[in-house]
């Protein structure tokens, strides 16, 4: 790029009328990083980059910070922080404000915390003592500082699987508020999970289209007990978190392909699979050798993330087209999500995938015993063409069951998440239990993550983050003060994602770079 | 002994509208009321093989079996013009298909760890009162299926006889009250209210009383004298009654009866406040 261009690009973002101060902020820094060399790859890696069959999610050629990052929350309450000059806390105020505190201090790739921590246990020694007029006023104030200070819809809390106060006051707060920010997973354990808890829920979701429900003993099967939901359905420990998300795009490799089925799975799709693993490593080790995160943040200094418990996140997205292209080339019409020789196909590809990235280690990544974490990519709103992770395109989704038997096989293969959107008619609104029951019925057919939206709400998941319609159509004047916003309307108009629904926060997830 | 077949008119495995929780709803087909306020009058009659459908379809997706018997739908001929619903004489439809026990079950086992339960509605469930209690039973003898509740969707008609044959095996019944007056509930009805009352009591005293609906159309049976008794003997019943409050709507009813007024969400309202002030305590309104 020459000097031109370049000052070309950063006025393009100073001078961008829909993006608030921070934002611009956000992008000039990804705009400088930008200028600097990647870590070197291979010219078969290169040349697959541009054909844009491997993403680096456009994190920056220089990763200084891992991109998801899950600090011990109930750790650093117990402790405080020597960094951050605070004791323990030892009440509800000071909890809140010691987390405040944290949360403005835990790097990201979005700049903004992905996870807040599972909120109704790390608040859980403070509760007891406070009436819930207190309660209610204190999370309240909290709720607001949040959506205000962190607003990228990215943010993500999670509560369950115990019926607690504190979840029910946070999913009643979250009724009368409508804020996009945070965003919420609800852990579910049908054996402890009660269906008065879950029914709070569901009627949440018909309000502000949040929480997300994922399969609680699937999870912990996994991951073990300290895990946590965060960003995007992306599941990781506690303590620890992903040092980089690197995508495959099924289609494209399909795209490059010459041959059937059976010699993509055993040969095209190895060879992919091996280039994304080399940009995976070269990525992790810019980090932690050569950013030396590890060694001078204060949240590993402190032991509130240990690189052990770390991992990296090995993407997939476009299933659904590379089955379409292949049964093509079998002259064959059927289709995912509709015809059974389609579905065993996507199972065969999904089944490599997983065989491949457990047999292939990476360095740093004890978090998964030296492998890479697999997950089902749910997009980015410079996609084009292309459905994310393993979801079924928008608009051809076939009967609620026959869904769920379609993508379920897909899900316990997805340990660092999977995502498929469901959509209900306003009926059930006056009966959530019938809700609860499909959620049971999904995580009992084997489903990790499960998230359901009503066709009427005016808060809308573009692929996993919320945005407000309303906020959308006000971003078309002004600029949003919400970040994942900017990505939404992106979506909008590059995935028609408004057939399904809509928004005003940012996600930097989603909109890494501008058009 | 062969199983007894049923006349369904359709199969909905997901529905949040009929009974507690997500529900596999049959709608049989053939009803002995005639309501006003019918919104599937196609399921209200028997198919007599008159064959006038057939010549009328233009998809050319209808002919009569050679048994004479019954009426053959090629659905992947078929236009979804419902041309052939249109001109039937005995608002019947020609989709109703004979099916049997078993089939119905292996669809609700497919479905079963998302449901609550099962629904027979209708039509009328209890007209095919054989087909009704083999579903019935075998769902409640099959330890993949009995975790599900068995609901009936009904006009309250059935003679007691039949109740006491359906309960072994059915967890509730919601049953429609069009009007506690004998001589509203014949006009709008067609037909005398003894029976569902004598329905409603036996259900109740059962224990299988899930809900008693209650239609209002305005100036037809909204009277307060009569929403009056209408309480009055449903809180003598049981004090812990569950009511639902449907207010008429025009869509979907026969022409003849499309200019009846809706019922407003105040006089709704005015009726829940009405139960209400006789200590009824469960009333959801639609
Ligand atoms: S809807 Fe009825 S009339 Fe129309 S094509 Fe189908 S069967 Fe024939
Ligand atoms: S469905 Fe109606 S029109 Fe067709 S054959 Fe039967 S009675 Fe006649």
């Amino acid at each position: 790029m020459s000097l031109k261009q370049i000052q070309q690009k950063i006025r393009q973002i100073i001078n961008n009328p829909q993006l608030s101060y921070r934002q611009r902020m956000h992008y000039l820094a990804a705009q400088a990083e930008s200028l600097l060399e990647p870590p070197p790859i291979s010219d078969s890696l290169q040349i697959a980059i541009e054909q844009q069959v491997i993403c680096d999610m456009h994190e920056g050629p220089a990763p200084h910070r891992p991109r998801y990052l899950l600090p011990d929350y109930p750790k650093a309450i117990k402790q405080g922080s020597d960094y951050l000059e605070l004791d323990p806390p030892n009440n509800l105020v000071e909890a809140l404000n010691f987390l405040m505190i944290l949360y403005t201090q835990t790097p990201s790739i979005t700049g903004y915390p992905v996870y807040l921590g599972d909120l109704d246990k790390v608040l859980a020694p403070f509760v007891d003592e406070v009436s819930d007029a207190q309660l209610n006023l204190q999370l309240r104030l909290f709720w607001q500082m949040i959506d205000r200070v962190l607003p990228d819809a990215f943010v993500h809390t999670n509560l369950g699987p115990e019926d607690t106060r504190i979840g029910r006051a946070i999913f009643q707060l979250e009724r009368e508020l409508n804020q996009t920010v945070p965003n919420i997973t609800l852990k579910v354990d049908p054996q402890i999970t009660p269906n008065s808890f879950l029914e709070e829920a569901v009627k949440t979701v018909f309000v502000v289209a949040k929480p997300h429900f994922v399969n609680h003993p699937m999870m912990c099967a996994d991951l073990g007990e300290q895990y946590g939901v965060v960003s995007c359905y992306n599941s990781l420990k506690a303590g620890g978190g992903s040092h980089t998300l690197v995508r495959l795009n099924l289609k494209e490799a399909v795209k490059q392909h010459q041959g059937n089925s059976s010699s993509f799975i055993n040969e095209t799709l190895e060879k992919y699979v091996r280039l994304t693993l080399e940009l995976m490593e070269a990525r992790i080790r810019y980090l932690v050798e050569d950013s030396c995160f590890f060694e001078h943040n204060f949240l590993a200094q402190e032991g509130l993330v240990s690189l052990d418990r770390f991992s990296a996140m090995f993407g997939i997205y476009g299933l659904a087209e590379a089955v379409k292209l292949l049964m093509e080339a079998q002259g064959s019409l059927a289709k995912y999500g509709h015809d059974a020789e389609a579905n065993q196909l996507s199972y065969q590809i999904t089944d490599r995938i997983a065989a491949l990235v457990k047999e292939i280690p990476l360095p740093y990544c004890e978090g998964n015993d030296g492998f890479a974490f697999l997950h089902s990519q749910s997009g980015i709103d410079l996609d084009l063409d292309v459905t994310a992770g393993t979801r079924i395109p928008i608009g051809e989704e076939p009967e609620l069951y026959e869904h769920i038997f379609a993508v379920a096989p897909h899900h316990h293969k997805f340990s660092s998440g999977v995502s498929d959107i469901f959509h209900f008619d306003d009926t059930v609104k006056r009966n959530p239990q019938a809700v609860v029951d499909v959620i049971k019925g999904g995580l009992a057919q084997g489903m990790r993550d499960f998230t359901f939206n009503l066709a009427s709400n005016d808060f809308i998941r573009i692929t996993g983050y919320l945005v407000r319609k309303s906020d959308v159509v006000r971003l078309e004047k002004e600029s949003s003060r919400y970040n994942s916003t900017v990505l939404g309307a992106g979506s909008e108009k590059n995935q028609g994602v408004t057939k399904r629904n809509l928004k005003r926060v940012m996600s930097h997830e989603q909109t890494p770079r501008l058009g | 002994m062969s199983k007894p077949l049923g006349l369904v008119n359709r199969i909905l495995p997901f529905s949040a509208v009929d009974g507690p929780g997500n529900r596999f709803v049959i709608f049989l087909q053939g009803c002995n009321f005639n309501c006003v306020n019918c919104h599937n009058p196609q399921t209200i009659g028997v198919c007599d093989v008159c064959g006038i459908c057939v010549e009328e379809c233009p998809g050319e997706a209808l002919q009569i079996k050679a048994s004479g018997t019954e009426i053959e739908w090629n659905k992947s001929r078929c236009l979804r013009c419902d041309n052939c619903i249109k001109v039937c004489p005995s608002d019947s439809n020609p989709h109703s298909q004979w099916l049997d026990v078993d089939f119905v079950l292996e669809k609700i086992r497919r479905s079963a760890s998302f449901l609550s339960g099962v629904t027979v509605s209708g039509g009328e469930a209890t007209q095919q009162p054989e087909f009704l209690r083999e579903l019935f039973h075998s769902i409640k003898t099959d330890s993949a299926l009995n975790h599900l509740s068995t609901m009936i969707d009904t006009n309250g008609s059935a003679e007691i006889s039949i109740w006491k044959s359906l309960l072994p095996f059915t967890d509730g019944a919601m049953v429609d009250l069009k009007a506690f007056d004998n001589q509203i509930h014949q006009k709008l009805t067609g037909n005398s209210n003894s029976q569902v009352l004598q329905s409603i009591q036996h259900l109740q005293k059962a224990e299988r009383l899930f809900e008693v609906r209650l239609l209002i159309i305005p100036d037809l049976n909204d009277h307060d004298l009569m929403l009056q008794q209408t309480a009055n003997w449903l809180c003598q019943l049981s004090n812990n009654i569950r009511i639902k409050l449907i207010g008429f709507r025009n869509h979907g009813v026969r022409p003849e009866y499309s200019d009846f007024l809706e019922a407003t969400p105040e006089r709704l309202d005015e009726i829940r406040e009405l139960f209400q002030g006789f200590g009824i305590q469960e009333i959801k309104v639609i």
